[in-house]
């Protein structure tokens, strides 16, 4: 029997519909993975269910009756919470607080701490964590101590059923293996987990069925244990995955552009060196942290650069440059998140697309207009930007088509050399294709391309040739063909190359 | 994928843009229309000598708010806007009395007026300080420096031309409204032009919008912020000389609380505090609005105070229902 039951959930903003068609069954005491690409919508209805979105159309029923939440908290008292990927945690306040935060039994207004205290600690008690003090502030406790407080406030709420998302994304690996106790101690206690996660390792150890969400629509769902893998990652993906990638040559005896040795930027970049040919994709994977986005940035001139060599079209340049300079140069960026270091959201598209390089579109420091809107909207077109007009603000965007617009600046600028840092993260896969066309398009008239990325699958379907950071040390970079995913792996973790 | 640019989406374009104006339109519409009820006298109150009255008593938070636009676009805000014009007055007033020609006494208001604003763009790029506290240290500053030179005195002037700027009746008549009345007006436009179709004028709401995208996309931010602040000091020294025209003296304690006007008429035309957004068209708006409120209650024969509290709640209004508007958009 099911406990939460969802029917055709729609939900719009704008002109993206970001559910187009959401059903989901989530039986009573079982752990549900929902699972699906960045976009897929699996956010947006995480939200719904806590009252955070109001759905357009569609019904939700909770233990068989219609559950409309108002908003969070109402969602909290029907007994649906939501653990959100960052956690929502108030630092100062003590755990009780926290774990009572916005239901604490007050007489007349008054709190009175012991009682807190108290209630809080008989949660904490009965979930099996004596050791968490009441009384302490949340922000002297662990990162796996810390989600215990986060689960405990939904279990003090008598939750029925605990929405997670992406809980593990920010934990090493033996945080997972206490929060999988957490959450078949939730099990037991007859409480529905609603489990979102990207690992399939992961969903396979914890999880009893599974629902697939592709652009807002249900694709699939089932039992955990009656489907593969590949079964699973070819609902996600709508289409095999290798056919996202376009043929790519590379150039023949094509010239070095860029040269760096031996460059270290403290704290993160130990050491790096590598050449990058015309016409070459050249990847770099490693895990968050590691140093990838030190190297980019500080070839940018984004972060300062402690020793090394770095020479340009074969030409020496200095080490440390302001971006301007490096633009001079031929080089272009496209940073991590475009939210904070990629677009100025309250800009039109064309003020986006032409801001690197304004002098392509006027004189003496007067601006076309005309010529601005032209250049953007060619632009627009050949990456297929989906947008009423080039005046229109990025961020009424959908994250796809604000990452085109990113990349779409770079050909604007008409970069030379791009360096490419995590070029389609979080973006839906029509977008991912048309920015892995593009990349393909701009190698293939001889730019050059370094590309940062976690997305194992990209990197081998983009790249010449690959590289590994592990700890601020870049590796030997080698021909793709002499890599595999596990080799990859392996020196990411830095468990010995060779 | 099919991809478009159908001609009907650039009316949607100007429709859309005119929509974030209809608010202080309307607004303006709608102060209007209830104090020439209000008055019982609306012949009164829409009077051209009315108009006159009210247009000659905008040109100061007008002049500012050009200023203020340009900054708050670029994600600034200055708090010394007061302090400014009264410092920009005395100067002006010192220069007359020290016999200089009038324009080089104007000039060299504004020129105080570009100083402080580079002082405090200096003092933003180079130390780091938050836009907040280095103008709010200026407050201080040029208010205390407008008083030592002024010797704490107000500063009576000889009557030059300077003195005509912002008077009801302009001369020569054919004017029709005060000569400072048509430079606030000449300045709106070229600011209007400069924001729009220059290279700099995108680059300030690039900066304002997001500066460290603007710096990945090699804009010399730095420069850029140290030249919006001179500029608008610029204008706030051009509003000093407005200043001491209309008192037809250097006073080193005027405009005290001018910023929050100045502020105001910004955010009332729907210039946003998050920077990267504004209009000159709507902060002059903004400005108008002010300025018949006050009007308004004065000649209702309201006190002071009640004019503080309209106001102030006019500016919560402002921004709450622009708040509205872009949640449904």
């Amino acid at each position: 029997m099911s406990i939460l039951e969802l029917r055709e959930i729609t939900k719009n903003f704008g002109a993206t519909a970001a559910l187009a068609g959401v059903s989901l069954n989530v039986a009573k005491g079982e752990v549900h993975a929902l699972i699906g690409e960045n976009g897929a919508g699996k956010s947006t209805l995480m939200n719904v269910l806590s009252g955070a979105i109001r759905p357009d159309t569609g019904s939700i029923l909770l233990k068989g009756r219609k559950y409309e939440p108002t908003n969070t908290l109402d969602a909290r008292k029907n007994g649906i919470t939501l653990i959100h990927q960052e956690l929502m945690l108030a630092p100062h306040l003590s755990v009780a607080e926290n774990i009572l935060m916005g239901m604490e039994k007050t007489r007349f207004g008054w709190l009175d701490p012991r009682k807190l205290n108290e209630l809080a600690g008989k949660v904490l008690v009965d979930f099996g964590h004596p050791d968490i003090q009441p009384s302490v502030p949340v922000g002297k406790l662990s990162v796996s101590a810390q989600q215990v407080v986060e689960i405990c406030r939904a279990i003090a709420a008598r939750s029925e059923v605990i929405l997670m998302d992406e809980p593990t994304s920010s934990l090493p690996r033996r945080d997972v293996e206490r929060l999988f106790e957490q959450i078949k101690k939730l099990k037991a206690a007859g409480i529905s987990v609603v489990y979102i996660s990207h690992f399939l390792e992961e969903i396979r150890e914890i999880a009893d069925s599974f629902t697939v969400l592709r652009d807002g629509v249900t694709v699939d769902s089932g039992k955990i244990t009656d489907v593969t893998d590949a079964f699973l990652i070819s609902k996600m993906v709508g289409r095999d995955v290798n056919d996202l990638f376009p043929q790519r040559e590379a150039l023949k005896d094509a010239q070095t552009v860029l040269s760096v040795q031996n460059m270290s930027a403290p704290p993160m970049l130990e050491s790096a060196s590598f050449e990058l040919r015309r016409g070459e994709v050249f990847g770099i994977a490693g895990l968050m942290g590691s140093g990838r986005s030190s190297l980019i940035r500080a070839l940018f001139g984004l972060e300062k650069a402690d020793s090394g060599t770095v020479s340009i079209e074969g030409k020496p340049a200095r080490l440390n440059a302001v971006p301007g300079n490096r633009i001079t140069n031929g080089l272009g960026y496209v940073s991590e998140d475009r939210k904070i270091e990629g677009l100025g959201l309250t800009l039109s598209i064309a003020d986006n697309i032409t801001l690197t390089r304004y002098s392509a579109c006027s004189k003496f420091g007067w601006l076309s207009r005309n010529k601005q809107d032209r250049q953007a909207a060619d632009l627009i077109d050949d990456l297929t930007i989906k947008a009423p007009d080039t005046r229109q603000s990025v961020s009424q965007l959908s994250g796809g088509n604000q990452q085109k617009v990113t990349i779409a600046r770079l050909i604007h600028q008409d970069a030379e050399i791009l360096l490419l840092d995590e070029p389609t993260r979080g973006i839906d896969i029509g977008s991912k294709a048309q920015i892995y066309q593009t990349i393909a398009e701009l190698a293939a008239k001889g730019k050059a391309i370094l590309m940062v990325s976690s997305y194992l699958p990209e990197l081998f379907g983009m790249c010449d040739k690959l590289a590994v950071m592990s700890r601020g040390r870049l590796s030997a970079p080698r021909p793709i063909a002499e890599w595999t995913p596990e080799l990859v792996m392996q020196a990411s973790i830095g468990a010995g190359t060779r | 994928m099919e991809q478009e640019l159908k001609p009907s989406a650039s009316t949607n374009r100007y429709l859309r843009r005119w929509a974030t104006l209809l608010g202080p339109f309307l607004g303006l519409a709608l102060v209007i229309a209830v104090f020439a009820v209000l008055t019982g006298t609306p012949e009164k109150f829409l009077s051209p000598f009315n108009i006159r009255v009210v247009l000659s008593q905008t040109v100061i938070v007008a002049i500012s708010a050009i200023g203020m636009t340009i900054i708050m676009i670029g994600g600034g805000i200055d708090l010394s806007v007061g302090s400014t014009i009264a410092l920009t007055g005395v100067v002006t007033a010192l220069g007359v009395n020290a016999g200089f020609d009038p324009i080089i006494a104007l000039l060299a208001g504004i020129l105080v007026g570009a100083v402080v604003g580079s002082v405090n763009g200096l003092t933003i790029t180079g130390l780091r300080v938050v836009p907040f506290i280095a103008t709010l240290g200026m407050l201080g500053v040029a208010r205390g420096a407008a008083k030592w030179i002024s010797g704490q005195e107000p500063v009576n002037t000889a009557p030059t031309w300077i003195n005509n700027l912002v008077v009801t009746f302009p001369d020569p008549p054919w004017l029709m409204l005060a000569p400072g009345v048509w430079i606030a007006l000449v300045l709106a436009i070229i600011a209007t032009i400069v924001l729009r179709n220059t290279v700099f004028g995108r680059r300030v709401f690039a900066v304002g919008s997001n500066e460290a995208a603007a710096r990945a996309c090699g804009i010399s931010t730095n420069r850029i912020r140290i030249a919006v602040y001179a500029l608008a000091g610029a204008f706030f020294g051009l509003a000093g000389v407005m200043q001491m025209s209309r008192l037809r003296q250097g006073d080193p304690t005027v405009a005290a609380g001018a910023e929050l006007d100045v502020i105001a008429a910004v955010v009332i035309g729907g210039g946003s505090l998050n920077g990267g957004q504004g209009t000159i068209l709507g902060s002059m708006i903004g400005a108008l609005i002010m300025a018949f409120l006050r009007n308004g209650c004065q000649q209702m024969g309201w006190p002071n105070f009640i004019q503080e509290i309209i106001i102030g709640t006019i500016i919560v209004a402002a921004v709450a229902v622009d708040q509205l508007r872009r949640k449904q958009l």
